[in-house]
């Protein structure tokens, strides 16, 4: 109890220097649990994979399409119990300078997408009015609010990949089941792509980018894959199967350059915490010398001193951590809107919360280490000589 | 009840050897009121520090009452401090972020008493002091004799067996100085407490029943 009372009236002691430390901890921690936020985000779609979805695409890349009539040799590998397609659309939304613009735009199998991604919840009524309709589109809910889509509303888009104006009307707004579920999507028929490819391109009619199907068994992937890809080895549209946590992962390895900075960037950031509070311990361990061997004169025992000097330490990281904390929300909340398609999921994770705090910790410990030592090394008379 | 006895201490610097106590021997009996002077550097802290047991000679024994303190460990030498030694340092060295009741306080803390006991015991030693009326005050809202009366109030609230003081007056203006030896007169006149005080202030020293003199680490007197 005395130990609690000294630390906190000792931190009061110079109270700018404090104030300052905790900022500059705070904001250190601020940065720490934004960068670590983006590096959550950036891999969110590996987090959010199912455990029992694969994915089959072309052998060479996603960009080069499979013929959809592999779907029905696929299906009957033992083991699939659903599978539907997708297919990369592209094109420009409004002003493509505007980064809000940009948000996936892919053609699905309208009849099984939603039933192999469950995750998607879509109101009955708004499903079959969707299915109805050709030209037909489903959004996400956070799309929709981004950019005020109602259903009825017709989104043009001008085609690059599939030349042209698209003209969709929104016929459904879906919900993800959890918070990681990516509400940035748009869904249309691609019976419609396929049509107006049949007409304007025949070459690029019954393609489409990948196939999504569901296994029994997850333990059976590796044996549904081969299977698969056998089936297609010697064919000019070889196919590559994967989990879905895999294929997700590959998206991520193509920016491990930037998530490898950002980590870097992370470390950096707790050396700097280390470094403002270790410079603030050892500077009031320094100048509190002389009282630490009175302590010790009186009979207080080196323990006292540790807790003194490392509860301090700990007190002061622990409130700037949690200041960070508190500060990171809006930042990243701010970040989030101004960039909102950027990152399909952009939360700060529990983990990140509970890392941020450890490393506040751990630096806390650490920075008290030396003044600790010190203290307990220097002689009691030699400490009543010190002039702090 | 304090025996020192052929006591050697030298320190070290850049494998340097500075001898500051050869072999001194001294005797003080309970109740005593010694004074130890000489210049600085005669080593005359280093042996006040070593009877209160914050510093241990190289060579000789000290035995305080019936325990031989040369041969307690850090752990053993702490608890007999807190139990035997009251200290009154030339720069008080209250903590200034506490105030007058809790630097007298501070002693207390590492006895098994309740806090009621405490508070009873502090304000006797604050009262005792003529600082009754201000217990709430900090260091800094004091003047340097109140300080040193507070200090003193520190060393005599675990009524320790000894009470060692080392310059007590050195930073003290000629009429607070005499009001602390008036004060340390009367601990050991009213309370019996053995006192061993080193003091470059003759005037201070006219208030010890013994002086001995220290210089280049030896007894001249």
């Amino acid at each position: 109890m005395f130990v609690l009372k000294l630390i906190l009236k000792n931190a009061g002691r110079h109270k700018l220097r404090t104030a300052l430390t905790i900022l500059g901890i705070a904001i250190a921690v601020m940065s720490f649990v934004f960068l670590r936020t983006i590096v959550t985000a950036w891999s969110y779609g590996v987090e959010a994979s199912a455990a029992n979805r694969m994915i089959s695409r072309h052998s060479v890349s996603f960009i080069f399409p499979l013929p959809l009539a592999y779907r029905d040799q696929i299906a009957r590998v033992p083991g699939v119990e659903a599978i539907s397609f997708a297919n990369w659309f592209g094109g420009v939304f409004k002003d493509p300078a505007d980064f809000k613009n940009f948000f996936p735009r892919l053609a699905v199998d309208a009849e099984t997408y939603f039933d192999v991604y469950p995750e998607y919840l879509v109101p009955p009524d708004q499903m079959a009015e969707f299915q109805k309709e050709r030209n037909a589109c489903i959004v996400g809910e956070k799309l929709s609010r981004e950019h005020g889509f109602k259903i009825g509303d017709i989104i043009p888009v001008e085609g690059d990949i599939y030349p042209g104006q698209w003209e969709f009307v929104v016929r459904g707004i879906y919900k993800g089941k959890d918070p990681t579920a990516d509400e940035t999507q748009m869904f249309f028929h691609w019976k419609y792509l396929d049509e107006r490819m049949t007409q304007e391109e025949n070459g690029r009619a019954g393609a489409i980018g990948w196939f999504i199907f569901r296994v029994t068994d997850p333990a059976a992937m590796p044996a549904v894959a081969r299977t698969v890809d056998d089936q297609y080895r010697n064919s000019r549209a070889g196919t590559k199967t994967e989990t879905e946590r895999e294929f997700q992962q590959s998206f991520v390895s193509m920016s491990s350059a930037i998530i490898s900075s950002l980590e870097a960037i992370s470390l950096v950031i707790i050396g700097i915490i280390l470094l403002v509070l270790a410079n603030t311990i050892v500077m009031s361990a320094r100048e509190r010398t002389r009282e630490y061997a009175v302590l010790k004169t009186l009979g207080f025992s080196p323990g006292h001193v540790v807790g003194l000097i490392g509860g301090e330490s700990l007190m002061i990281g622990l409130l700037g951590g949690v200041l960070g904390l508190i500060l990171a929300y809006p930042v990243v909340a701010a970040f989030a809107q101004a960039f909102p398609t950027f990152f399909p999921v952009f939360n700060v994770a529990p983990w990140t919360l509970a890392l941020a705090v450890g490393v506040a910790l751990l630096a806390a410990i650490v920075a008290a280490l030396f003044p600790v030592f010190r203290a307990l090394r220097i002689s009691i008379a030699e400490g009543l000589r010190t002039i702090g | 009840m304090i025996n020192v006895n052929n006591v050697s201490k030298s320190y070290h610097r850049d494998r340097i050897e500075i001898p500051v106590l050869s072999s001194i021997t001294i005797s003080v009996p309970e109740g005593e009121f010694l004074a130890l002077m000489g210049p600085s550097g005669s080593g005359k802290t280093t042996l006040l520090n070593m009877i209160a047991g914050i510093d241990s000679p190289d060579r000789g024994t000290i035995t305080v009452g019936d325990t031989e303190i040369t041969s307690l460990n850090e752990t053993e030498l702490s608890k007999w401090r807190s139990n035997h030694v009251g200290f009154i340092f030339q720069f008080y060295n209250l903590l200034p972020v506490l105030t007058a009741f809790e630097n007298v306080e501070l002693p207390l803390l590492l006895t098994s008493l309740g806090k009621a006991e405490r508070r009873r015991q502090v304000e006797t030693a604050l009262r005792l002091v003529g600082l009754g009326d201000r217990m709430k005050h900090y260091p800094k809202q004091l003047s340097g004799g109140q300080e040193q009366r507070v200090a003193i109030a520190r060393a005599i609230v675990t009524d320790p067996t000894v009470l060692v003081a080392d310059e007590p007056t050195g930073d003290l203006d000629k009429v607070s100085a005499g009001e602390i030896m008036n004060l340390l007169e009367r601990l050991n006149k009213e309370f019996k407490k053995t006192i061993v005080m080193v003091t470059h202030d003759p005037r201070a020293a006219e208030k010890a029943h013994k002086i001995m003199h220290l210089d280049k680490g030896e007894l001249t007197i």
